[in-house]
């Protein structure tokens, strides 16, 4: 089919968004009122876009499974989001927010899109703020930043530990004044089963009303998919239950491409598993390895006590315990990316040295932290220094005015003082980078559908940086879609509304009854979380931190085995025509097992190891990740054709014309 | 008129009818009080309050507006919660969170409005009668007597004790509560909670405390 | 742990409800509510029972879509928790537990322990924003300083997760605390002050029209918020609607 076509403007990287933006087309308001644009999803991205395009005159349709847009699980993130403001002063600029991400991506992302990014990050803090967004303040009523994950400048905006909350509900507000303008009609609890493509051009979508599971058909002139991640294919992640990667998946089967699915991050930072009931892993923001030190014993014995229970960690002298990750990278020691940080606690855990029960923990302690700030403190305090007591006091309360959320949040979950005993954590799967392909207007291959947010592929390469989800979430829905979309929708001025009794639409609509009927009537034997439970085990196991080439091949064979078994023995109660949520989960999880081949055939094709993919073929003598950037920089864009192992791969060739493509080093 | 009609703006009216009540309560008690150390200084100001125009023809009429419309509003309130919970909780523990005194102000307010029946029945429609309808000669000396004879029945004295109580126990959470629902709740709300507490155990203890008096001392 | 679970059974919103018993066992103290409940619906399953369908998402405690009436108490016994984060540790082998759902006439049952909540959307859409367009013009962030305790105060209100907690526990089924922290937020806030007159009477009046009850003080939404949302919050309200309906 489609070549790849970027549609990257030409021009200094700069300039580029300046000049396209003057330069695309436009739809006049008394035309954008006879455009319909229906969009999927209400988290940053989907929110902030559904209430931009009403603003600007469209007719919008939302669309969102949980029983309120405010629920959309961008509300989860905690730590912050950056922006290129400089307000501290200390040498920020849009190029070096540009630089950070580009580096932090592994050279595995479009330059222009990020550029662009870093461009319109300000505009967010503006917009956000006047929206009444309660961002952190100094005692002069102005803006606070704090510094985030790896890089050299404060820019981080945020809300206690609850900026994806204050966010979301910002782009919530925004949406319900228009939603009170009746300019966004707002559908809850309704899922997106099928997009509908007439002539080439999407053209609208299939609903199942999740409350009594009519089937709907609506058009529009354009469809925007701002679904989010694909995280729960690993069945346990930090994503909410309902995540899923459908609407993402049947664009893809309709024509659009995915882009890199391998590239999935991996957060070292998580309350670890407690045993085979877990539903979902939390987890706890990163901003805890500014003060806590990652250890595990030094001796397997020491470790086998500790998780048998006849051993408690304080007991552990301070030269039987391995600070791995400061013996291992001494310039940025319990600080290096996530990547890194959880690939070595994988690597200790696999050697025998985890500290639960289950072996798949290590420590996060505070000890040494709590003691240092208590020293200081006595010293300013001036009180005596050499008090423990006094200084164990006075540091907990340091750490609690810093963690204090996050150490409850711990307590609550695992029953544990973690101001008296080292945090347990462990890595889990938190974030996908990969996604649905898209050009630089952000729109799939299919004309007329779009994709924004984490749902797309297109800034953050092969690995995030902390607080950038939420300002490419925003970035894409306030600032760069709206404008984009009005370069395609100029041609449909004269179109008028979409015919929903097309026979395409008839089409998609028994295509989405008839699965759903055969879910119903297939009166299998196991249940729907059993497949679920199965492939995340798949996934986890041969795709997930670390991947090499006979796992990921299993992995193919294993995933295609459980779906077919799937199709055949999984049990779906109830009916079509009800509330019914095993059904609706059955749709999802079918559309993961599709998903999960072509994750692993992405990152069997890629042999090198970039960010959140580490092929154990690919790293240096030293156990590092190598890159191999004169074969693999590129995204891999896949075609879909008839089943993901028959998948075509197109490759879009990235071009580095700013920045100087290096070796990330963290030594 | 938004007000009136609006959840918010009852209550606020249910608030400051109640504080003034509460002011009322006060100088009502005080009254009462004379009459523990001196019959003449009660018969003094109570003459004053039955025959002076200001009290007689301004301020009742205020006081009777204002319970009229604290429990008309009480009423009201409690019209549209009864229809904001169709289904009935199987369980409900709502003495985890709050006080039994706040969640049963309604049955509190029910004793406390038909002792007012009893206690106009008593005192408010004889002096009526007296003053309004019978025209009887003034007798400045004649309510300290009145009073005491009121007070001989012991069931009498045991229903006034008793709606007392149920007072104390509005009091208790519709004193402190009033300024929540005017919008005061700042550094000073801890010693309106502390005050509250005072004044609804003293000021109903009082009352019960003149009505055994009388009971006991009398002849 | 094994339990005795009466949990209430709704097939829609059109029909009657009831309790039903169901025993389970093998319990472990460290699963969540929502994890005991995932394999009491295994178990059920197993045996030809449909599910009992409840709400529920991000399992973290903060999207506010888990929403269950355990043992009398909305979230169930523990404080500052949402049903998700209510951990089995909390309870006692052998105990019989009640589960209902969150009940308000404004709450509709959808089906079991699902409820409705959108009168909560509706609320906020008669005025819970600011009226500023996503133009990219709007001014520099840090153009208006604004006093850390005042900013401070207004992100205490913002933590609101709108789960409606407070709704099913007040005895009046009142949405005063959830209303009011989004109009304190703003009230609190330059941005939101241009406004605010409109804004709480048009959010007063939306809240009466869904039918939730009125206000009595009894302080239970603020018990039993697993936000912690103050009442300080409904002071700030009717403080601001008294000034509003005078103005106004």
């Amino acid at each position: 089919m489609s070549k790849l076509n970027s549609k990257i403007p030409t021009g200094p990287v700069a300039d580029k968004w300046t000049n396209h933006k003057s330069k695309i087309n436009l739809v006049s308001p008394a035309n954008k009122r006879l455009i319909d644009v229906v969009v999927v999803g209400t988290g940053l991205a989907g929110a902030s876009a559904s209430a931009t395009l009403a603003e600007l005159g469209y007719n919008v349709k939302t669309f969102c499974f949980q029983d309120s847009p405010r629920r959309a699980h961008s509300i989860a993130a905690q730590g912050g989001i950056n922006a290129a403001k400089n307000y501290q002063g200390d040498g920020d600029s849009t190029y070096r927010l540009f630089y950070d991400t580009i580096k932090g991506g592994d050279y595995r992302s479009r330059e222009a899109n990020v550029h662009r990014l870093a461009e319109v990050s300000t505009n967010i803090i503006d917009q956000c703020v006047a929206q009444g967004v309660p961002f952190a303040r100094d005692y002069g009523g102005l803006l606070d930043n704090r510094s985030f994950g790896g890089v050299l400048v404060s820019r981080t905006f945020y809300a206690k530990g609850q900026t994806g909350q204050q966010l979301l509900l910002g782009a919530y507000s925004a949406m319900n004044r228009q939603i009170g303008r009746g300019k966004i009609k707002m559908f809850n609890r309704h899922e997106m089963m099928d997009l509908v493509i007439v002539d080439g051009k999407a053209r609208g979508i299939i609903t199942r009303n999740l409350v009594n599971g009519k089937i709907e058909r609506h058009g529009a002139h354009a469809v925007v998919i701002a679904s989010g991640g694909y995280g729960n294919v690993f069945f346990l992640s930090t994503n909410a239950m309902g995540s899923n990667v459908s609407a993402g998946w049947k664009i893809h089967k309709k024509g659009a491409h995915f882009a890199n699915p391998c590239f999935t991050q991996i957060h070292p930072t998580c309350i670890p598993v407690s045993g085979d009931h877990q539903s979902k892993l939390t987890l706890m923001s990163e901003s805890l390895r500014n003060d806590g030190r990652i250890w595990v014993p030094k001796d397997l014995e020491d470790a086998k006590a500790i998780r048998e229970g006849k051993l408690k960690p304080t007991q552990i002298s301070e030269e039987n315990r391995d600070y791995y990750l400061e013996r291992r990278y001494p310039a940025f020691g319990n600080l290096v990316p996530r990547d890194v940080a959880s690939r070595a606690a994988k690597e200790r855990c696999d050697a025998g040295f985890g500290v639960n029960k289950t072996g798949e923990a290590v420590y996060l302690d505070f000890a040494s932290a709590i003691l240092r700030y208590g020293k200081e403190q006595a010293h300013v305090k001036g009180l005596d220094e050499n008090d423990t007591l006094l200084v164990k006091k006075l540091g907990k309360d340091v750490v609690r005015a810093k963690y204090g959320n996050l150490f409850q949040m711990y307590e609550k979950i695992v029953d544990q003082n973690p101001y008296e005993m080292p945090m347990m954590i462990y890595p889990a799967v938190h974030y996908t980078m990969g996604g649905v392909w898209v050009d630089y207007n952000l729109m799939t291959s299919i004309p007329g559908c779009y994709a924004i947010g984490e749902a797309n592929f297109s800034d953050h390469g092969a690995n995030r940086l902390g607080a950038s989800a939420l300002m490419q979430g925003l970035a894409d829905g306030y600032f760069v879609l709206p404008y984009t979309i009005g370069d395609y929708l100029s041609n449909d001025i004269q179109t008028g509304s979409i015919d929903t009794e097309l026979p395409e639409f008839e089409k998609a609509e028994a295509s989405v009854k008839a699965q759903l009927d055969g879910f119903i009537s297939n009166n299998g034997k196991n249940s729907v979380d059993y497949y679920h439970r199965k492939l995340g085990k798949i996934m986890w196991d041969k795709c997930g931190m670390s991947r090499n080439e006979k796992g990921l091949k299993a992995a193919l064979r294993e995933i295609k085995e459980l779906r077919e078994d799937f199709y055949k023995n999984v049990n779906v109660p109830g009916k079509t025509n009800e509330f019914n949520e095993q059904l609706a989960k059955a749709g999802r999880v079918a559309d993961f097992l599709e998903l999960g081949e072509l994750f692993a055939k992405d990152a069997l094709e890629r042999t090198e190891s970039c960010g959140g993919h580490f092929r154990e073929e690919s790293q240096t003598p030293e156990g590092e990740a190598l890159r191999d950037d004169e074969n693999f920089t590129y995204v891999s864009a896949w075609e879909y054709n008839g089943a993901p192992s028959k998948a075509k791969l197109y490759k879009e060739k990235l071009k580095y014309e700013e920045i100087e493509v290096k070796t990330r080093s963290y030594k | 008129m938004t007000l009136a009609a609006s959840s918010i703006g009852r209550k606020v009216m249910m608030a400051l009818s109640g504080l003034f009540l509460v002011l009322f309560l006060t100088q009502h008690f005080s009254i009462n009080l004379l009459s523990v150390f001196s019959e003449s200084l009660f018969n003094q100001v109570s003459h004053f309050m039955g025959n002076n125009p200001i009290v007689q023809f301004i301020l009742q009429p205020i006081l009777i507006f204002g319970v009229l419309l604290h429990f008309t509003m009480g009423f009201l309130l409690e019209l549209q919660n009864s229809k904001s919970r169709s289904v009935k909780y199987d369980s409900y523990k709502g003495s985890t969170n709050a006080s039994w005194m706040s969640r049963n102000m309604i049955l509190s307010g029910i004793v406390i409005l038909s002792f007012l029946g009893l206690h106009f029945y008593d005192f408010w429609f004889p002096e009526m009668n007296y003053k309004y309808i019978e025209v009887l000669p003034l007798d400045a000396d004649r309510y300290f007597e009145e009073m005491v004879h009121k007070f001989q029945s012991p069931a009498r004295v045991a229903i006034y004790a008793l709606s007392f109580i149920f007072l104390s126990l509005h009091l208790f959470h519709g004193f402190a509560s009033s300024f929540q629902s005017v919008g005061v709740n700042n550094k000073y709300s801890k010693s309106i909670k502390s005050f509250t507490v005072i004044f609804s155990i003293v000021i109903p203890l009082g009352f019960i405390f003149i009505a055994l008096f009388h009971h006991l001392t009398a002849f | 742990m094994n339990l005795t679970l009466k949990v209430w059974r709704q097939a829609n919103a059109d029909v009657k409800g009831k309790i039903e018993t169901y025993q389970i066992e093998g319990i472990s103290p460290d699963m969540s509510f929502l994890e005991m409940m995932d394999m009491l619906n295994e178990d059920l399953m197993s045996k030809g029972i449909d599910p009992v369908a409840f709400d529920h998402d991000c399992r973290e405690g903060i999207c506010g879509m888990c929403s269950m009436f355990i043992n009398g108490e909305a979230h169930g016994p523990d404080r500052l928790v949402t049903t998700c984060q209510l951990h089995m540790r909390k309870f006692n082998d052998g105990d019989t537990i009640t589960i209902e759902p969150f009940r308000a006439k404004a709450f509709p049952v959808i089906k079991d322990l699902t409820v409705d909540r959108s009168s909560f959307d509706r609320v906020q859409q008669a005025g819970g924003f600011v009226s500023v367009n996503t133009s990219g013009n709007t001014q520099d962030a840090n153009a208006i300083p604004i006093d850390k305790h005042d900013a401070d105060k207004a992100f205490d209100a913002a933590t609101c997760i709108g789960c409606g907690a407070c709704v099913a526990t007040c005895k009046n089924a009142s949405a005063m605390l959830f209303v009011s922290a989004k109009v304190s937020q703003y009230a609190l806030l330059p941005q939101g002050k241009v406004e605010a007159i409109d804004r709480v009477l048009n959010m007063v009046k939306q809240m009466d029209e869904e039918g939730f009850g009125n206000c009595t003080n009894t302080g239970a939404c603020e018990v039993e918020c697993p936000k912690g949302i103050s009442l300080e919050n409904i002071a700030r309200m009717n403080r601001e609607y008294l000034f509003a309906s005078l103005k106004g």
